[in-house]
């Protein structure tokens, strides 16, 4: 699998394994550790294509388009207990994608979704593993133990699901190169959290996107 | 109720109050409120951005060279200019060139990024302000095939049968109730004045450029590796080159990948001739003809950049869009900018909310302060928890005032087509072609596309075009087609440097912090496609000791400052007249026109605070 290589994305068979969030807002990073972890630990079938989608939105249709089966990994509020893990499938995928308070970039994707069934290139399966976040609102953090725990979970249903569709997940045998992998070094999980600098230095005061919250 | 003058405009909120709110995590994050007169035209307008950006104190403490890493999450399309401004502002402090083929790619990379966003913005997030989707089911297929061929007698897609089948696939879409990016539209509101030929064309191209726009992010993936989130490097490019290699994935550049980069190149030419650049012509006739000229504001008196595309690296003068200030609309007068004396860009924080010890004072960015203080204003209406209407007497937004020299400046490709075509009347060589893009739009709208459609001829000159909402439209379709040619040749040197033997990418003379000074401070920037964007840096031993970004959209979007002055986002709001307040197409168009980055959520709230309905901010 070369993952990095988005040029031959024009697979008939296509499997795409997207992450979605932003991963300085905490739990928002959910989807796009996922696609870290994934890749760090598992090798896949040469059609196995893994995407951190960050908050790009409208700039993810073309790897939706090019997909024959899509799993989308995201933080999404269900208003369920923190951590909690909830798949959707198929149709009830968009719907789940742009109800009301979910994760804000969420809109975008909606959209993202009803135009690949505009321009006719629709998955033909589409899969949401979704996590109920704990904390969004802390800028420069990193993910909740709960949902950090529920990643592990995550995983699990993942990498079923693309044994179902012969994505042939199999640990890594061969430590994944630096420049092979999809997210960053340098955003890393383990280099991320190290490298913070402490409250007393740097604001962790979140959004105040809807000015409902005083910052403390 | 207050009322006073500033920089030409009578404000006066007397009237009743309309407020949008715009609420999203990623982009834009912005609430716009305004005051109509009883003809509702707007007499007051007040931009808050509603989110927190501190990506500057999360910075601190870290490895420079990661910083082009985080700032690339700032937001979700300005990805590559964020990470592009911040390892030349590494660079700068360290003292760092870059090899030319480097230069060259970062040319490369930074133009495909403009023409990629600057088209989906105009097709994807802004044809739907002045494109009535749901008319466009109306249109007949035959009549919109002549008037492609009229606008555009080049582009091959422009049979009937084609404009049928789009119509049909819209229909069938539109009938399943699937509305997805046309949902919440204002279908039907005076303030579309398009046939419906010109909203199916419009549509149709909006599919055509979904489509293209796949294969011009891969220039992106071939030189930074990946899309998405391309990667960066200071000192150079991610990227080895070897031109006799094969293309196996991950291998360095080889012809083959170039060869793929000119065809795509070719490509947005094309698209850009054919498409785009004749879309918004048409567009722009049509909406002028019908008068609507507004939404100038600042543009008409301020703009500024810092200048971008050097012809010849590391030399400003060699500027393809070259930088300055423009005052009171003088465009016979272009003012140097330096991004590094400290009289002048300074950022204020009277009506922002942070606080510094002295807030009369603005400060320059490497000396900047982000220290939040949400505080709310006595005339607010509403909670803290549930503003209804704010107060912009007093802090009202995240957002702080930059100002240049102390005056509120407009930026985007719109600033820049105003200094480039005011350069290119001083006789610099360098951006001609500015001018040349300016006079045959002009030319095109007074008259080429009113004698093709057999409507008046017009007599607008380019001053009196280019600061208003179209012209801001205009301006960035000129800018991709700008960027796209511009781009060929850098990538004729590019192949020719690399045939002559250069195949160096990266000087990592002093990647290791042991070779840095102790201390150091650096700037870069970026014309990113909202405008100008900085990034000020400094370090201290090895580790970024401060960090400011003064994005597009804090300039554009700015709130008032000390002297009262309002920013560009309130300015070209004013004195524009609404058919209809409760639908604030309008206020749409204009503020999308500076393309506030990306989707956001919005709430419409009645002068009485009810929720009416729930829009999306393209």
């Amino acid at each position: 699998m070369n993952a990095t290589d988005s040029i031959s994305l024009d697979d008939d068979n296509a499997i795409v394994v997207l992450g979605i969030g932003n991963v300085l807002w905490a739990d928002e990073g959910f989807g796009v550790r996922c696609v870290e972890a994934l890749q760090s630990r598992y090798e896949f079938a040469p059609n196995v294509r893994l995407i951190d989608g960050g908050t790009q939105g409208l700039y993810l249709i073309q790897h939706v388009q090019a997909a024959r089966r899509l799993l989308i990994f995201d933080a999404i509020d269900y208003g369920l207990a923190p951590g909690t893990l909830k798949v959707i499938e198929n149709e009830d995928v968009p719907r789940f994608m742009g109800a009301k308070k979910m994760s804000l970039h969420q809109t975008g994707f909606q959209e993202v979704l009803m135009l690949a069934l505009l321009t006719e290139s629709y998955p033909e399966q589409v899969v949401l593993i979704g996590c109920q976040p704990e904390e969004l609102e802390d800028y420069g953090g990193s993910l909740r133990p709960s949902v950090k725990h529920a990643l592990e979970a995550a995983l699990t249903l993942g990498i079923e699901r693309l044994q179902a569709w012969q994505g042939a997940p199999q640990p890594r045998r061969v430590p994944l190169a630096p420049n092979e992998a999809v997210t960053l070094p340098s955003l890393a999980l383990e280099h991320y959290e190290g490298g913070r600098p402490d409250a007393e230095t740097a604001c962790r005061v979140g959004d105040d996107r809807f000015l409902a919250r005083v910052p403390s | 109720m207050t009322a006073y003058a500033t920089q030409g405009f009578n404000l006066d909120n007397s009237g009743r109050r309309i407020v949008v709110d715009p609420v999203t995590r990623i982009e834009g994050h912005m609430r716009c409120e305004v005051n109509v007169d009883k003809d509702n035209i707007i007499r007051n307008a007040v931009s808050t951005g509603t989110m927190w950006r501190g990506l500057e104190v999360i910075l601190k403490g870290r490895d420079p060279r990661d910083a082009w890493a985080f700032v690339e999450r700032i937001c979700g399309v300005c990805t590559g200019c964020h990470a592009l401004t911040s390892v030349r502002a590494v660079e700068d402090a360290l003292g760092i060139r870059i090899p030319k083929n480097a230069h060259l790619i970062r040319e490369i990379m930074a133009k495909t990024l403009q023409e990629h966003d600057h088209a989906v913005h105009f097709y994807h997030l802004h044809a739907l302000d002045w494109v009535d989707v749901v008319s466009a089911l109306k249109a007949d297929p035959k009549k919109t095939s002549e008037l492609q061929q009229t606008v555009s007698p080049s582009h091959p897609l422009s049979s009937p049968g084609y404009f049928r089948d789009i119509q049909n696939r819209l229909k069938k879409f539109v009938e399943s109730g699937q509305l997805g990016p046309f949902m919440n539209g204002y279908w039907g509101n005076k303030a579309y004045v398009l046939p419906p030929e010109v909203n199916l064309m419009a549509v149709t191209h909006y599919l055509e450029a979904l489509d293209l726009q796949k294969e011009w992010v891969k220039v992106h993936t071939i030189f930074g590796g990946k899309n998405p989130h391309p990667n960066y490097l200071v000192g150079g490019v991610p990227c080895a080159i070897n031109i006799d290699k094969d293309g196996a994935a991950g291998a360095p550049v080889n012809m083959e990948r170039l060869n793929f980069v000119k065809a795509r190149i070719d490509e947005m030419i094309e698209f850009n001739n054919n498409v785009y650049v004749p879309d918004v012509l048409a567009i722009g006739t049509l909406y002028k003809q019908a008068g609507w000229l507004y939404g100038g504001g600042l543009s008409a008196t301020n703009v500024m950049d810092y200048g971008t595309y050097e012809k010849v690296a590391y030399d400003p003068s060699t500027n393809q869009l070259p930088g300055g200030a423009i005052l009171n609309g003088n465009w016979d007068e272009i003012l140097p900018v330096d991004p590094r004396d400290p009289e002048q860009v300074q950022e204020f924080v009277t009506h922002s909310w942070y606080k510094y010890a002295d807030e009369s004072k603005g400060l320059h960015p490497w000396d900047g302060v982000t220290e939040p203080n949400y505080v709310l204003g006595d005339k607010l209406k509403g909670t803290s928890t549930n503003i209804q209407e704010i107060d912009e007497s007093a802090k009202y937004s995240w957002i702080k005032s930059p100002r240049w020299r102390g005056h509120a400046m407009e930026v985007g490709p719109l600033a820049r087509y105003i200094l480039g075509y005011a350069h290119a009347l001083k006789g610099n060589k360098y951006c001609q072609r500015v001018k040349e893009q300016v006079e045959s739009s002009a030319q095109a709208i007074n008259s080429g596309i009113p004698k093709a459609l057999g409507i008046p001829e017009t007599t607008y000159t380019a001053k009196q075009l280019l600061p208003t909402t179209i012209g801001r439209t205009l301006a960035r379709a000129l800018e991709a087609q700008y960027c796209a040619e511009m781009m060929l040749e850098d990538w004729k040197e590019l192949v020719e440097n690399i045939k002559n033997g250069d195949s160096s990418s990266a000087n990592v003379e002093k990647w290791d912090p042991a070779t840095w000074p102790k201390e150091a401070k650096g700037v870069g920037t970026v014309a990113a496609p909202r405008g100008a964007l900085g990034h000020w840096i400094r370090i201290k031993d090895g580790r970024i000791e401060n960090y400011q970004c003064v994005v597009p959209t804090t300039w554009n979007g700015s709130p008032r400052d000390p002297k009262g002055q309002i920013g560009a986002f309130e300015a070209s709001l004013m004195n524009t007249p609404m058919a209809n307040p409760e639908q604030p197409v309008e206020i749409l168009r204009t503020l999308h026109s500076f393309d506030p980055c990306l989707a956001c959520s919005t709430h419409v709230m009645s002068p009485d605070g009810v929720e009416l309905t729930t829009v999306k901010v393209r």
